[in-house]
């Protein structure tokens, strides 16, 4: 269509300068980033000075080592690992689940069913009452407090059920009339058609997951059970030098500072995000697509 | 329906009502594994949205962590008093609702004219690559930039090297210390972090506009501006409507994580917002009953906000929400 048109001259310069400021955008996004990166690969003391913008002035790994070698980051790691994993696998398993059930039209009681969850939407008790309702499950200091309470969403719930809609029956009933009940129906015929809203889900959850640092900072006091999220938060937000001592562990050398290790521990955390982003990429936008059309 | 209907045309039904009842509990027992999958979700409902939403009530008791909720003795509206009596008030609201008004005001119409401009990009491959990149800061967690702003704000920082090396200031500023800067700093860092996941559902939306309209705009003359203004733009008119009630209903929502990462004792006076208020009396000064209470007022008027909005936009072009 746009083809049929003669470029004119300001057509030309219309296309130059969105350009320029397309490629000014891209710019302001991935510097900061960079910025980062090229610093935790300085040397500590060095870097100290400032002035390092485009590449690292003196080149260190010391930073990554000592933070590979910190128990502390590593255990909080590890739990970062366990939550997200698991925390997603259930979260996609159970709210399909449910908004499979719900998307069933002969299902009795279904419109209040989906009410109760509507309205959920728009109401809740805010922070104070549902920190007492997790005190009270004993969920505080509690591996399952990452879990349980984030194993179901009424938004994904909607995703979900609108994709489900679109399964033609047929699928259904030929499996039912081989003798499968619904559970085996949802588990055997709809989560492998479903593949796509399940990998979108998956991959919101998991950012989630992996990105969520106020259930460690409220509900854990254990240090041993807090995500890597949290973490940082302590020692980013609150700089907390006891932390950062508990950080470095002996035989570290000088070149180290906490400055430095804050940095590597970031790029550390970021990396899986990074990583794994442009092979999500297409779903999530699919993904996103699905949710704003009925949303 | 398969049930039901085989239900029905098996069982002849000397009176409706009881016939009814079976069929009700044939059709139950029939979708016995369904009703399971289905009350799962709905206990989980319950528990973690209903039995919170029974909880405020302690807003209107004096609550203390040892009694249970039932047991502790109501006081009315006292803690909403105490609220409106608190010298902290005024200056909560002011910071809620003005980095709220300045969210809206700026980071609300950019991604749309990022959404415009990225539409006439003419080369798909450099669309897709700045697609990319403008929705990676999405993925990062407030933690993370919380840390990238204070090392680009840092005394030794990329920002005070640069505007000392210009001469524009002489010593280095601690940003974060500065209550006059942390306002610029909420809004930006927001906008850095959201434009390209918020134009994400434009560019949806101007996909779905009709190519006739472009062409008829192109024989009518239409340049490259004219179309975005005349054809685009209230192409996407119901879009933008909706996404404009759920901001103005999020008013109230300062962004919590972002302030509570980059908020310190120094830059407190712009920093204290209803949420991080709430945070702060409730679970660090353990004042339940009073933080509960504060939560609760917000929460009401977000809900008007919501409503109002939603009326509004109804009125003025036929879309809403509900």
């Amino acid at each position: 269509m746009l083809k049929l048109n003669r470029r004119t001259a300001g057509d030309a310069t219309f296309d130059a300068i969105n350009v320029i400021i397309m490629l000014a955008v891209c710019f302001v996004t991935l510097y900061p980033i960079w910025y980062v990166l090229v610093n935790s690969f300085n040397e500590g003391q060095d870097a100290m000075r400032g002035g390092i913008y485009w590449w690292p002035r003196v080149f260190s790994i010391e930073s990554y080592q000592a933070v590979f070698k910190s128990s502390g980051i590593m255990t909080a790691m590890g739990v970062t690992v366990a939550k997200t994993l698991l925390g997603t696998a259930l979260h996609v398993f159970f709210t399909a689940m449910v908004a499979y059930a719900f998307s069933r039209r002969e299902l009795v009681g279904q419109k209040v069913y989906i009410l109760l969850g509507t309205v959920t939407l728009f109401f809740n008790g805010g922070l104070i009452p549902y920190y007492l309702l997790i005190r009270d499950l004993h969920l505080l200091d509690n591996f399952l407090v990452y879990i349980i309470p984030a194993m179901f969403n009424f938004f994904d719930l909607i995703i979900f059920m609108t994709f489900f809609r679109e399964i033609p029956d047929g699928l259904e009933e030929a499996a039912r009339i081989d003798g499968a009940n619904d559970l085996s129906i949802f588990v055997r015929i709809i989560i492998p058609v479903s593949m796509p809203v399940i990998a979108t889900i998956a991959l919101f959850h998991g950012v989630y997951q992996w990105n969520d640092y106020f259930t460690g900072m409220i509900y854990i006091n254990n240090m041993d059970l807090q995500p890597i999220q949290t973490y940082l938060y302590r020692i980013v937000a609150q700089s907390s030098s006891n932390q950062m001592a508990a950080a470095m562990p002996g035989g570290i050398s000088k070149n180290v500072t906490s400055q430095s290790i804050k940095l590597a521990t970031m790029v550390v955390t970021t990396m899986p995000i990074v990583l794994a982003y442009p092979f999500l990429q297409k779903y999530f936008v699919k993904g996103l697509m699905i949710g704003s059309i009925k949303g | 329906m398969s049930a039901k209907l085989g239900a029905e045309l098996t069982q002849p039904q000397p009176h409706i009502s009881e016939g009814k009842q079976r069929t009700l509990l044939r059709r139950l027992l029939n979708q016995k594994y369904l009703q399971v999958m289905a009350l799962l979700g709905v206990a989980w409902i319950i528990i973690f949205s209903y039995i919170p939403m029974y909880g405020v009530i302690i807003a209107f008791k004096q609550y203390v962590i040892t009694h249970s909720i039932s047991d502790a003795p109501w006081v009315g509206l006292e803690n909403f008093k105490a609220f409106l009596d608190d010298d902290e008030l005024p200056k909560v609201i002011w910071n809620t609702l003005g980095m709220s008004f300045f969210k809206l005001l700026i980071g609300f119409p950019l991604p749309i004219l990022f959404a415009l401009f990225l539409n006439e990009l003419r080369s798909l491959r450099l669309k897709k690559a700045v697609q990319t990149i403008s929705y990676l800061p999405h993925f990062l967690s407030w933690v993370i930039l919380g840390g990238i702003l204070a090392t680009w704000l840092a005394d030794v920082g990329i920002i005070n090297h640069i505007l000392m090396g210009l001469h524009i200031i002489k010593e280095p500023i601690s940003y974060l210390a500065e209550p006059s800067y942390f306002w610029s700093i909420i809004i930006t860092s927001d906008i850095w972090k959201e434009l390209g996941w918020s134009a994400i559902i434009y560019l949806a939306a101007i996909a779905g506009v009709s190519p006739d309209l472009y062409e008829a705009a192109t024989i009518d003359g239409a340049g490259r501006f004219q179309k975005m203004w005349y054809v685009t733009l209230p192409g996407i008119k119901g879009t933008v409507s909706i996404l404009f009630i759920l901001a103005i209903s999020g008013v109230l929502n300062s962004n919590f994580d972002q302030i509570l990462v980059l908020r310190n004792s120094l830059n407190e006076s712009a920093s204290n917002v209803i949420d991080i208020y709430v945070y702060q009396t409730g679970l660090v000064n353990s004042r339940y009953s009073y933080s509960a209470a504060v939560g609760l007022i917000k929460s009401l008027i977000a809900l008007v906000l919501l409503l109002i909005a939603n009326s509004v936009s109804k009125k003025l072009n036929e879309t809403s929400l509900f």
